[in-house]
């Protein structure tokens, strides 16, 4: 007749797992791997501390990170809890906004000893995320998955941690992405400049105009379904160009022109007085 | 067997008194880690200036920056000097623990517009240089990656300036004599962007399949024009400050002549005042006399100050060029969307 008999496995959700979202900054992924490459020769895997915020709405976003060290044996996990101190001091040293959002590891699943390192860090913050980064391609893919626990309890004794797995987005500020084409590859030779990033630009949007042009003229030869979304989309950016008589087009293109073309005259003007101005300078003899 | 030894050691000797002749620095190869945290430190704190320290190695020609962390901006200069010492060293022991280049390699900053060309540069090179036998500046500029460029920049001290500017000496004539011209100040070196194999197949992952958010739409907009404006405001303060310092020249060069023409005076004076001695029968007066205050030299002012400034109209004027070009092919464009 105990009533323990109608104990049931709760499960205890710390946040609805739905609005929880993590958004990852590339440079907290290129500090993993950095890391990951030159972790010490015994040590299977990376561990490290996440930095960010958590936004009003909930999501959580990770800017920076940074490795710690650590042993790992069969059963037991030791983290150097002191290095972890200082790094945190120190980079909120430079970033007082950057606080604890979680920790890192490399490798893909989650294994008993992140239990013990994730107790560790949610006695730092309330709800850590725990990021893994699978550096050793086991799925045939770098697979970044984020987790928070959720606590398994039978009645009042805790039987386990369980590891929900929350969506995890890429944020690239614009300025990043600029730079993302050159750190795609393994070596690029130099940084392109101006025209040449120009000339990608436009390339590209070339290839936007191609695309769309080529679904418009199979929709219309029939080959492929018409998906009047899309036809309405099409015709709404079309319209988009504003609508001015040619006249007044050239106009405001040629007045532009020659704007750019009055400041190109200044600078080259600067630039030849410049070299007058220094001839003169150096060149002056008194005696 | 001695005599073999005491020959392999003078051998040894001699070669390590050989000076190794350092081979030029050719390019700088920055790793993808590296010039993401200088973006995101330099993006944060826009539009203060910040500065940090790169580290990484130096092999024959290239010099690889590995990593590198950010400076915490100082507001006073008291106390926290020795804090900013304790917070490098226990940064770089920190990253030391964990694998990574311990080596000081120079230091990145960021700048406004590309108004970089002061006299602190200078001086921090000069520091720098003391300890590090090659040494490089980094230099960002977060407000012209607005407009979908990367700005950044490695920059270096010529070698024959440097010299220059321990002998402290700006006066015309020693520049002439090495033909050394506000080009000369700064040497900017190539950048090659190098990243590991693992990064380069995550990046490659990450990446959105679809080429419309591959699209770079800020590179496109057709406003520059705040940008120009600020741009030819400080070529305006530039010029002015170009102006004065061409004035102070020309204050000195009148002052040289007024004060030659006034020894040329004294001169005449003395010597007819000898003929009249030497007629009289006396010993002759010297004919110089260095206690006298018009013979005193004029300092020469250093033209440091106009090289600077003349660099910096130099960069202004470039930037402007690049994006004017920009433009034009933004309204071209245009123009053919339009036609068509």
């Amino acid at each position: 007749m105990a009533a323990s008999e109608h104990t049931a496995l709760q499960f205890t959700p710390v946040l609805s797992s739905s609005s929880l979202l993590a958004k990852v900054h590339p440079l907290v992924i290129f500090n993993i791997c950095d890391c990951y490459v030159r972790r010490p020769d015994q040590a299977e895997r990376v561990i490290g501390t996440l930095l960010g915020s958590v936004l009003p709405d909930g999501t959580v976003d990770i800017r920076n990170s940074y490795a710690v060290p650590h042993n790992e044996s069969s059963d037991q996990v030791a983290l150097d809890i002191d290095y972890h101190h200082n790094m945190l001091l120190s980079h909120q040293k430079v970033n007082p906004k950057e606080a604890i959002v979680g920790w890192y590891s490399t490798g893909l699943g989650v294994t008993g000893g992140s239990a013990l390192i994730h107790e560790f860090y949610s006695r730092e913050v309330p709800n850590p995320i725990h990021l893994t980064v699978d550096t050793g391609f086991r799925n045939g893919e770098g697979t970044i998955k984020a987790y928070v626990s959720v606590n398994l309890s039978l009645g009042d004794c805790q039987l386990a941690v369980q590891f929900q797995e929350i969506p995890v987005d890429f944020r690239m500020v614009e300025a990043e992405q600029v730079g993302f084409d050159i750190l795609k590859t393994p070596m690029v030779d130099k940084i392109p400049s101006d025209l040449e990033g120009m000339e990608a630009s436009m390339q590209r949007l070339l290839a936007l105009i191609d695309d769309v042009h080529k679904y418009v003229d199979d929709v219309v030869e029939g080959h492929t379904a018409s998906d009047s979304s899309i036809g309405r989309f099409i015709s709404e950016t079309v319209a988009s160009l504003p609508k001015l008589l040619p006249s007044a087009f050239d106009k405001l293109v040629n007045d532009n022109l020659q704007d750019h073309l009055l400041l190109l005259y200044l600078s080259s003007i600067t630039r030849t007085q410049l070299s007058l101005a220094e001839k003169l300078n150096t060149a002056a003899q008194i005696l | 067997m001695a005599n073999n030894s005491g020959n392999m050691a003078r051998s040894f000797l001699q070669v390590a008194s050989t000076e190794e002749v350092a081979p030029s620095l050719r390019v700088v190869q920055i790793e993808g880690l590296v010039i993401l945290k200088i973006i995101k430190h330099c993006k944060e704190f826009s539009p203060a200036l910040v500065t940090g320290q790169l580290l990484g190695l130096d092999v024959g020609s290239v010099l690889e920056v590995t990593n590198c962390f950010p400076f915490p901006i100082r507001e006073e200069d008291e106390e926290i000097e020795a804090d900013g010492a304790n917070y490098q060293l226990e940064m770089m022991r920190c990253l030391r623990e964990v694998n990574v280049d311990n080596n000081t390699v120079g230091w990145y900053q960021s700048t406004l517009l590309g108004s970089f060309q002061t006299v602190e540069l200078i001086e921090t090179f000069m520091n720098y240089q003391e300890n590090i036998r090659r040494c490089v500046c980094i230099i960002y500029d977060p407000s012209r990656s607005n407009q979908g460029v990367l700005a950044l920049k490695a920059l270096k001290l010529s070698d024959a300036f440097m010299e220059l500017y321990r002998s402290n000496n700006f006066t015309g004539e020693k520049l002439r004599e090495r033909n050394l011209s506000w080009v000369d100040i700064f040497e900017e070196i190539p950048i090659k962007v190098s990243n590991s194999a693992l990064i380069s197949a995550f990046m490659t992952e990450l990446e959105a399949d679809s080429p419309i958010t591959q699209c770079d739409y800020d590179r496109l907009q057709l406003s520059t024009n705040p940008f120009m404006e600020r741009n030819v405001e400080f070529l305006i303060e530039c010029m002015d400050e170009l102006s004065m310092e061409q004035q102070k020249f020309q204050f000195y060069y009148r002052n040289l002549s007024r004060q030659q023409a006034q020894q040329q005076a004294w001169l005449q004076k003395r010597r007819s005042e000898n003929m009249a001695r030497k007629a009289a029968g006396e010993d002759p007066l010297p004919e110089e006399d260095p206690s006298n205050p018009i013979f005193k030299p004029i300092p020469e002012p250093s033209r440091l100050d106009s090289f600077l400034i003349t660099n910096q109209i130099a960069n202004f004027c470039n930037q402007i060029n690049g994006v004017s070009g920009q433009s034009f092919n933004r309204l071209y464009l245009m123009k053919a969307l339009q036609d068509s």
